[in-house]
């Protein structure tokens, strides 16, 4: 430690591992899937409505997974609600400059802004006999009211925990703000790529498709630009990123994440008919090494 | 409010007896590691390594010696929870379950944490962590028990050569300054006070006299408060969920065109 680059390497892990990094990936995944049903809601073509359909029916159970593997990482899981309420006046806890807190809340916001648009979108498969919950998607106006506003909040799902990993001393989290930065753009391209895996899955051929095509290669692109960025604003704290799980981790990253999709992206003869569905699971695969180096790095500082 | 209590720890009159550790989980009734089994580091005569949820004191034991080991010396620093004035695992805790008591102390409520670890991640000093019997985050409570009770804390009570002071953190402060001035007019010019003023976190309360790099003794030379973090990643987040909207935008822009 003596030759330490940074003060933010006398600190000590917080020990969240495979658990957060599975909180991290679905609660990615979830905020961008809504960010896009309500796109092609509210935007894309009548003929695409199937595609946001599921993009809204994903969110729910990917929440599902996000909030049990947030409350299965506490020590106390039976203390979760702690976060949300203040236990010995049982009033509702806000301390909203805590991003634990106030994701904590975005996150109750968000399941319940899912919930309606995930009746909305049963309704619409005929799933449920009652029609009324029709009118919780676009057009109408509560629907268009209900869909702007998830989508706000699925972005803002996708991106705090940039923040939250910045609110502590560590090293790399506490390092850069960039953090947030690459986490939603790589949230956009998961959600698109999971989209697109079940269009070819249901063998749909949507105009949206295209759309989803390319917002997920633009999307890959700025986030290795804003990977980039990342690895240069950490300076002389990079140095933690150069242990030997990190490297490989980085270069996994790297090569799954974003060479291979996009190679796969500029030569579609390459799988035949699987090109896209492959390139999807690979978006999908990066963004979950994304995530588990983010999650992990810190302890290439201490080995 | 009472009047803000602390440590101050001359680490030249350390003699690494652990009497301090022993006091304090006799105290705390703290339970011993791996079950009482006596594990040995391998690489040190310290075999506790480090503050942890069940070690609310640790005496560090630093052996600086030479290839040959014919020179060398050993400095010993009994560490602990610095009580920082403004402390990073008091202002991250998102339960509230971390309070600042009326000594100026700063305390973790058990029966509210929920184990969310964040103090830890937070705390630049590496003294946090969960004791495993009540799973909750601890760490020294600065004796507050026994402070409510005019008691002195089981560590300082227990030094045998009063390294570890607990008093007033004003009076401790000038009592760090005459002890630094005289090691230097007995010649040991590398002494002085880690913590002590208030350019390092508002001030520790619990402050140290040092005669070598912070770095040496596993001290953070530049600890910074977490919160100055979150105004930069939270605008960059932002601008990151900008430009994901806009690449939604423009795709799907297009497409509002065709139709």
């Amino acid at each position: 430690m003596i030759d330490a680059p940074s003060s933010t390497w006398f600190t000590a892990p917080p020990e969240w591992h495979w658990l957060i990094v599975l909180y991290f990936f679905f609660g990615g995944l979830a905020g961008g899937c809504y960010f896009l049903a309500a796109l092609i809601d509210l935007l894309g073509r009548d003929r695409d409505r199937p595609l946001a359909r599921v993009g809204y029916l994903t969110v729910l159970p990917c929440l599902a997974v996000s909030a049990l593997a947030l409350i299965f990482d506490l020590s106390r899981p039976d203390r979760f609600w702690h976060l949300l309420v203040e236990i010995h006046t049982g009033r509702p806890l806000f301390q909203l400059w805590t991003p634990m807190n106030s994701g904590a809340w975005m996150l109750l916001a968000f399941s319940f802004l899912a919930l309606l648009s995930s009746l909305a979108a049963a309704a619409e498969a005929g799933w449920l006999r009652w029609r009324a919950p029709l009118r919780l998607r676009p057009p109408g106006a509560l629907g268009t009211v209900i869909a702007i506003v998830g989508a706000l909040i699925g972005l803002y799902i996708a991106s705090y925990e940039g923040a939250l990993l910045a609110f502590t001393s560590r090293p790399i989290w506490a390092e850069t703000p960039l953090i947030g930065t690459v986490l939603v753009l790589s949230a956009l391209s998961m959600a698109a790529a999971f989209l697109l895996l079940v269009g070819r899955w249901r063998a749909w051929d949507l105009p949206g498709m295209g759309a989803l095509q390319r917002i997920d290669a633009q999307a890959i692109i700025v986030a290795l630009l804003a990977l980039v960025a990342l690895i240069v604003s950490l300076g002389g704290a990079a140095r933690a990123l150069l242990s030997p799980v990190n490297l490989v981790l980085l270069v996994a990253l790297l090569l799954v994440g974003f060479v291979a999709p996009l190679a796969l992206r500029l030569r579609r003869d390459w799988l035949g008919g699987h090109t896209v569905a492959a390139a999807a699971v690979l978006a999908l695969a990066g963004g979950f090494l994304l995530r588990t180096l983010i999650v992990f790095s810190p302890y290439g500082a201490s080995s | 409010m009472a009047e803000p209590m602390g440590f101050f720890t001359d680490t030249t009159v350390c003699i690494g007896c652990k009497a301090c550790e022993v006091a304090c989980k006799q105290w705390n009734q703290l339970p011993a590691a791996e079950g009482g089994q006596n594990t040995l580091s391998g690489d040190s005569y310290d075999n506790t390594r480090k503050l942890d949820g069940i070690h609310w004191r640790h005496v560090r034991f630093v052996e600086q010696f030479s290839e040959d080991r014919k020179d060398g010396r050993w400095l010993l620093m009994s560490d602990v929870c610095k009580h920082c004035v403004q402390a990073g695992c008091l202002e991250v805790c998102p339960t509230n379950a971390i309070i600042r008591t009326e000594f100026d102390t700063v305390v973790i409520q058990s029966d509210v944490c929920n184990g969310c670890k964040a103090c830890i991640a937070a705390c630049p000093f590496g003294v946090i962590d969960i004791n495993p019997v009540s799973k909750t985050a601890q760490k020294c409570t600065l004796c507050y028990d026994r402070l409510q009770n005019g008691m002195e804390p089981a560590c300082s009570k227990a030094c045998p050569t009063d390294s570890i002071q607990f008093g007033p953190v004003q009076e401790l402060r000038s009592r760090g300054a005459k002890r630094v001035q005289q090691l230097h007019e007995q010649g040991e010019k590398r002494a002085y006070l880690y913590g002590a003023d208030e350019k390092m976190l508002g001030g520790l309360n619990s402050f140290f006299l040092l005669v070598d790099r912070p770095e040496v003794y596993h001290l953070p030379p530049d600890p910074k408060l977490p919160s100055r973090n979150v105004p930069p990643s939270a605008l960059f987040s932002a601008l990151g969920a900008l430009v994901a909207a806009v690449i939604g935008l423009i795709n799907f822009r297009n497409r509002t065109r065709e139709r």
